[in-house]
């Protein structure tokens, strides 16, 4: 976890934007402070700018506005090879006339250091990766995991502070990727490394990082810990964009503190609680998560609005079952729920009525 | 191991098939496919079809490509070292030779006289004389008019005993008399009744006439097959050519004609009689040949028929390096004559100049054209090829203006009084306007694979070793150009091969001290009609190239060479 | 270019065979015409390709511009078997050479040349210029030198010598790359005389003697290959002197008015005619004499000197000569045959080159490079 008690900030952007062709803004006013030893993840979709961000830190992009300061000192005309970052990319950027050793080494050797120094400090970081035995080959000769330790450790070998990860796991598959993500991050914690990592998956995000800074449109959507961002997103983009979500749109009616009664087009009536609507009469889309649904009379709070929904779909997933329901006019509204002993299976064409707590349904700001 | 496998083929050497079999061998035995036959037959079956239909796809550029480009090669190949003409044209003479000494300064005997007479009037006839005067003109200084000459003259000797023999009887200057006498009566009456369609019935000598007058039959066949063929004319209509009285001249001196019968017997005799008569006129050959051409009596001729007698020779690649084939052997060329060995250093050297000149002007450009985006790359790119789209000529020519003294380059130089007017540049015909025209003209050749192979090499690499800590230079030394090395291979055998082969802006803007050996292979394609030579000059030059590619992949390794991604 | 002209080639033969079988009357109704190209062609096409198909109604004439290399080509028409070429314009040493070859048809030049209009034969009328049996002679033209008006002073040269004369003439001079004709000159400004000049060149000392006299301008000469070279040269002011082909400094004297002067002192004369290619078929052969016939009678060789400066072959022409066609002056001045042109000239050697072309060619070649 970052050290919170330590305020001063190791990596920090103020107000920077970003223009490759002078029309159109690539990053509008990114504010972001990092401490020291924080692995952050800019989770968004292509084209959201964190790529350019990540690119301006890494002194490969210059800011075409705002300061850009890394541990205090502004880095905006310091070049990339002094800055002292260490990177990994998604296709690992390993030099392919080199060999493992001789691309570990590189990073030292432009560091003037010494042969011995640099032949125990190659060892030992092929030996964090588990690649002590490679240190012969080609790149061309190595799996893709394996190539992505060697980046891994080509970028840390140096001992940078902050180590800049692009996609670096985009190009492995589902299993491997789930195992290096946990090696990384154990990694990144027992050398107390500040990290900046860029993915577009989610769950990655979710998974590695201490925040996560969700960008859209050339800003930080939300910036919070895996946990606040899946249960309490800010807008409906984050709702959107982090993990599973059903949505129904409609006018808010009432406002009653942090409870909100929201009418949806088919005039029912639902309860909500309040994110970033405020008045009587806004227009709002509001979110459930499909697990936060409850279909069982019994356990509904009393009182509260249900809505009648018809079962369109059942699909046995293992673990969960996922039933996909036509309610309010929106035939994609999806429940979860976790395969118990006692679980009901739902039929399709039977007709329920469904309900949730107040707080898990979130009214935020309607899609223009 | 089962014996089917190993049956398709028995070569028992280390051959990648072998190889694979006694791997197999070492397991249990061969793997089955689901029907029960070897996988690996089934596999080569299933394979074969495959295999087919590449090739019938392959076909027809196989077939273009055999055609238009390896059976020239071959035929070049074989002209380097084909000499027949000679043998066929002086068959005769190049037996007589055969014991002749061409290292002692001597003539050679009387009978090769003799028979280069036969040899030469038959081939004045065909009119191939002139052909081989050519040539052994490559080889000794004066056979052309030599040949020609003898061409003319040769007639002279048989129209000595041709006016004889037809002063004894007429009828020996008549052609039906010759042809009762020389001819088969078969074939006499079969060409009697020949109507003038169709093809003539093949002239047959008579039974016995080739044991009593065995040289006369020899030309008359000739003569009259001659005639049939070439001319379309009967023999029985044509009187002989003077040569067959000369052999009828030494048949009868030769031989006793007393005995024989058959037709025409009577003007035989008599002929026989005249020539045992003492005033009857002979002809001596040597002396004839001197009438010709004294040259005849100059032992060198004869010493190049026999040096260049065999079927072949290495005389054109001993030119083609400076050397000449002499009776004693091979042998260097005068020092003034000497201009291959130089010419082939000079190419080399030039080559290599322009292709060094290439990289260092293409290199950036192909690096800036790698590193922007597409569309701007593309439209640059069209300016590198600009060049393609204008004649060869006109881009040459173009050189020529803008590099001759009074040239645009030394005009604006003048101008900014940078040289004295009486002092202007020589910057074409000689190496410098070679190597500036040739280098333009062949970095769209470098710059191209340079490019294609540039475009592929991720920026994320320079990303990383900046990150690392590289300078740029660094990074560029130690990260870029290494993997931009197959780009520079490529490009560098590209152009090197175009270059040493070039002829026509050497041709143009070479002047004495630009021209490449190419430059006189075309001169010996096209003006000389040596084609031996250019073909030996050719095939070196193929040898030479094939040793610089197998240097190169020796060095820096061919599949370090790419021309595209 | 080159495939088009192949193209039309091929379709001209296709186009002959076709006509040859429909027609039926034994003459082929196209020819396949090779010559130089530029301006001597057009004077071809002018004088009597023209007016021949304009006379013969359905025939036409394809030209090919091949007749620097018309030798190697035909030889290797020849090996391939199919002859695509129907008359051939070529110099006479190439014509002596494709004769000796058996490249080229031996003709007859009483039987198929016409006489002149008083009745002399043709072989009369072309008298000396048939140096070959296969050979038919269309004109005279020499290779002379040009030089700059404006750079040489105020005194003009008035013989060939002054090339080797750089102090009076400084500046580059233009040569053509082979050892005909300028091996002569040489030896002509060494103090050989004109009768001696071949039986010198012959020996080996009078070949290096040659070569030392051109030794003393080498530096200074801009060695050519193509006829155009030369007046372009002399336009550009790049060299003050140099030889080329008494037409090509014509057209730049007269037509383009550059500040040249001829000179015409031992100007080298060669000849250039046709030869036909041996074993055309029968069809082709009869229309191709037929053409032969009128394009070389007297008058159309007269015609053929109003187009360009070169003397018609013939005796019977020379008296026709008129006037250019577009320019209106009288050629009879700029004929290099012409008797105030002619004092000092000397024609080709052909015998003599045809042996020595090897052997002095390696020599000059050698100095050359050296």
């Amino acid at each position: 976890m970052p050290d919170t008690s330590h305020h001063d900030a190791f990596v920090e952007f103020e107000r920077v934007q970003k223009s490759y062709d002078g029309i159109q803004l690539v990053v509008k006013d990114l504010n972001l402070t990092m401490p020291k030893g924080e692995f952050l993840t800019m989770l968004g979709p292509s084209g959201s700018g964190k790529t350019t961000c990540l690119m301006m830190l890494a002194g490969f992009e210059t800011a075409t506005h705002g300061d850009i300061r890394l541990d205090g000192r502004p880095i905006n005309n310091i070049p990339p090879h002094k800055r002292g970052i260490g990177m990994v990319f998604q296709n690992y950027a390993l030099f392919p006339h080199m060999t493992i050793s001789e691309n570990l080494s590189f990073p030292l050797e432009v560091r003037k250091i010494g042969k011995s120094d640099r032949e125990a400090k190659v060892k030992r970081a092929l030996d964090m990766v588990e690649m002590g035995a490679f240190g012969g080959r080609r790149p061309a000769q190595l799996s893709g995991g394996q190539q992505q330790r060697i980046a891994l450790a080509r970028a840390l070998v140096f001992e940078p502070e902050l180590v800049l990860m692009d996609e670096p796991l985009g190009a492995l598959d589902k299993q491997l990727r789930e195992k290096m993500q946990f090696e990384i991050t154990h990694l990144a914690h027992r050398l107390g490394i500040t990290v900046v990592y860029v993915t577009h998956d989610q769950t990655e995000a979710l998974t590695m990082s201490d925040r996560v800074a969700v960008f859209d449109d050339g800003r930080i959507q939300q910036l919070a810990p895996p946990d606040e961002l899946y249960e309490k997103p800010q807008n409906s983009f984050v709702a959107q964009f982090i993990g599973e979500n059903n949505t129904l749109e409609g006018t808010i009616r009432e406002m009653n503190g942090d409870r909100c009664v929201v009418q949806l087009n088919n005039g029912d009536l639902i309860d909500a609680m309040p994110v970033n609507v405020s008045q009587v009469g806004e227009r709002t889309r509001v979110s459930i998560r499909p697990e936060r649904v409850e279909f069982n009379k019994d356990r509904l709070q009393e009182g509260v609005h249900t809505l009648k929904a018809e079962v369109l779909e059942f699909i046995y997933m293992g673990d969960i079952f996922r039933t996909r329901l036509k309610v309010a006019g929106n035939d994609e509204f999806v429940i979860k729920t976790r395969n118990a002993p006692d679980q009901v299976r739902l039929e399709p064409g039977a007709q329920i009525e469904i309900g949730w707590l107040p707080e898990d349904c979130r009214a935020l700001d309607a899609p223009n | 191991m089962s014996d089917a496998t190993a049956e398709p083929d028995k070569i028992s050497g280390p051959t990648p098939d072998n190889a694979l079999r006694a791997g197999d061998r070492a397991d249990d035995g061969p793997v089955l496919a689901a029907d029960g036959t070897p996988l690996k037959r089934s596999l080569s079956r299933a394979l074969r079809a495959q295999k087919l239909r590449a090739l019938a796809l392959i076909a027809p550029l196989l077939i273009f490509v055999l055609v238009s480009f390896i059976a020239p090669i071959f035929d070049m190949l074989f002209r380097s070292v084909e000499n027949q003409i000679v043998g066929e044209t002086l068959p005769r003479t190049v037996v007589a030779l055969a014991d002749y000494d061409a290292t002692s300064d001597e003539l050679p005997r009387d009978e090769v006289f003799e028979a280069a007479y036969y040899d030469i009037f038959i081939a004045a006839e065909r009119k191939e004389h002139t052909r081989l005067g050519s040539r052994l003109n490559y080889e000794q200084t004066g056979s052309s008019s030599l040949f020609r000459k003898s061409g003319r003259g040769i007639d002279d000797i048989g129209e000595v005993y041709q006016d004889q023999f037809e002063d004894l009887d007429e009828n020996w200057d008549e052609a039906r008399p010759w042809a009762e006498l020389m001819g088969d009566p078969d074939w006499i009456a079969a060409q009697d009744a020949w109507g003038g369609e169709g093809r003539m019935p093949r002239f047959e000598l008579r039974d016995g006439i080739s044991d009593l007058l065995p040289r006369t039959a020899e030309t008359y066949q000739i003569f009259a097959r001659f005639m049939q063929t070439e001319e379309g004319e009967s023999p029985l209509e044509e009187e002989p050519w003077t040569v067959v009285h000369t052999a009828l001249y030494q048949d009868l001196l030769a031989g006793d004609v007393s005995g024989y019968t058959g037709p025409r017997a009577d003007m035989l005799v008599a002929a026989d009689a005249l020539v045992e008569s003492p005033g009857f006129e002979t002809v001596v050959f040597r002396d004839a040949f001197e009438e010709i051409d004294e040259d005849w009596l100059n032992p060198e001729i004869w010493q190049t028929i026999k040096t260049y007698s065999p079927t072949y020779t290495s005389g054109y690649f001993l030119n083609s390096i400076d050397m000449q084939k002499t009776p004693e052997g091979p042998a260097l060329r005068d020092e003034d004559e000497r201009i291959y060995g130089l010419l082939f250093q000079r190419t080399l050297w030039m080559s290599m100049i322009i292709t060094f000149s290439c990289i260092l002007l293409g290199y950036p450009i192909a690096y800036l054209l790698s590193n922007l985006p597409m569309r701007t790359a593309n439209l640059l790119m069209i300016l590198v090829l600009l060049p393609f789209w204008t004649s060869l000529l006109v881009r040459t020519s173009a050189w020529k203006v803008m590099l001759q003294q009074q040239g645009v380059i030394n005009d604006v130089l003048v101008w900014l009084g940078m040289v004295a007017d009486d002092g202007r540049l020589v910057m074409i015909n000689n190496q410098f306007g070679t190597i500036v025209a040739m280098t333009h003209i062949l970095l769209p050749f470098m710059i191209l694979p340079m490019y294609s192979v540039m475009s592929t090499i991720p920026p994320s690499y320079v990303r990383a070793a900046k990150s690392l800590g590289a300078t740029n230079w660094t990074t560029f030394w130690r990260v870029y150009f290494p993997q931009s090395v197959p780009g520079i291979g490529a490009g560098s055998i590209l152009v090197f091969i175009l270059s040493i082969g070039y002829y026509i802006t050497p041709e143009i803007v070479g002047g004495t001290s630009g021209i490449f050996i190419s430059n006189r292979i075309a001169y010996h394609i096209s003006s000389s009609l040596n084609w031996g030579l250019a073909a030996a000059l050719g095939t070196i030059l193929l040898v030479v190239v094939l040793v610089l590619y197998w240097a190169y992949d020796r060095i820096v390794g061919i599949d370090n060479v790419k021309l595209g991604g | 270019m080159k495939l088009s002209k192949t193209l039309m080639a091929t379709s001209a033969l296709t186009v002959a065979a076709a006509g040859a079988y429909a027609a039926g009357h034994g003459m082929a109704d196209s020819m396949t015409l090779v010559s130089w190209g530029g301006a001597y062609q057009a004077s071809q096409q002018n004088a009597y390709v023209a007016p021949y198909l304009e006379m013969n109604d359905g025939v036409s004439a394809t030209w090919d511009e091949s007749s620097a290399e018309a030798v190697a080509k035909l030889r290797a028409m020849n090996e391939a078997g199919n002859i695509t070429w129907d008359l051939v314009d070529v110099v006479a040493a190439d014509a002596i050479r494709l004769c000796d070859e058996g490249l080229a048809m031996e003709v007859d030049h009483d039987e198929l040349l016409a006489p002149a209009p008083d009745g002399t034969s043709a072989s009369d009328d072309f008298g000396d210029l048939i140096v070959s049996d296969c050979f038919i002679p269309q004109i005279v033209y020499s290779t002379t030198f040009g030089y700059r008006t404006d750079m040489v002073g105020d005194t003009p040269p008035t013989s060939v010598c002054a090339v080797f004369d750089t102090e009076a003439y400084p500046g580059k001079r233009s040569l053509e790359r082979r050892p005909i004709a300028n091996m002569e000159w040489a030896l002509i400004c060494d103090g050989v005389s004109i009768d001696e000049v071949y039986n010198v060149l012959e020996t080996e000392e009078g070949q290096d003697r040659a070569l030392a006299k051109l030794d003393t301008i080498k530096d200074d000469v801009i060695w050519w290959n193509a006829g155009a070279d030369t007046p372009q040269l002399l336009a550009d002011g790049e060299v003050v002197i140099g030889s080329t082909y008494n037409g090509r400094l014509f057209s730049a004297i007269e037509e383009q008015d550059q500040p040249i002067g001829m000179l015409w002192d031992w100007q080298m004369f060669d000849l250039d005619g046709w030869i036909i290619p041996a074993g055309l078929p029968e069809d082709r052969l009869a229309r191709v004499q037929d053409f032969v016939r009128f394009a070389t009678d007297t008058q159309r060789l007269a015609d053929q000197a109003k187009y360009i400066s070169y003397g018609p072959a013939r005796a019977s022409s020379a008296p026709l000569v008129s006037t250019h066609a577009e320019l209106g002056i009288e050629m009879a001045p700029h004929m290099p045959t012409d008797p105030a042109n002619a004092q000092n000239t000397f024609l080709f050697n052909y015998e003599f080159w045809a042996d020595y072309r090897d052997d002095i060619d390696a020599k000059f070649q050698a100095w050359l490079a050296r």
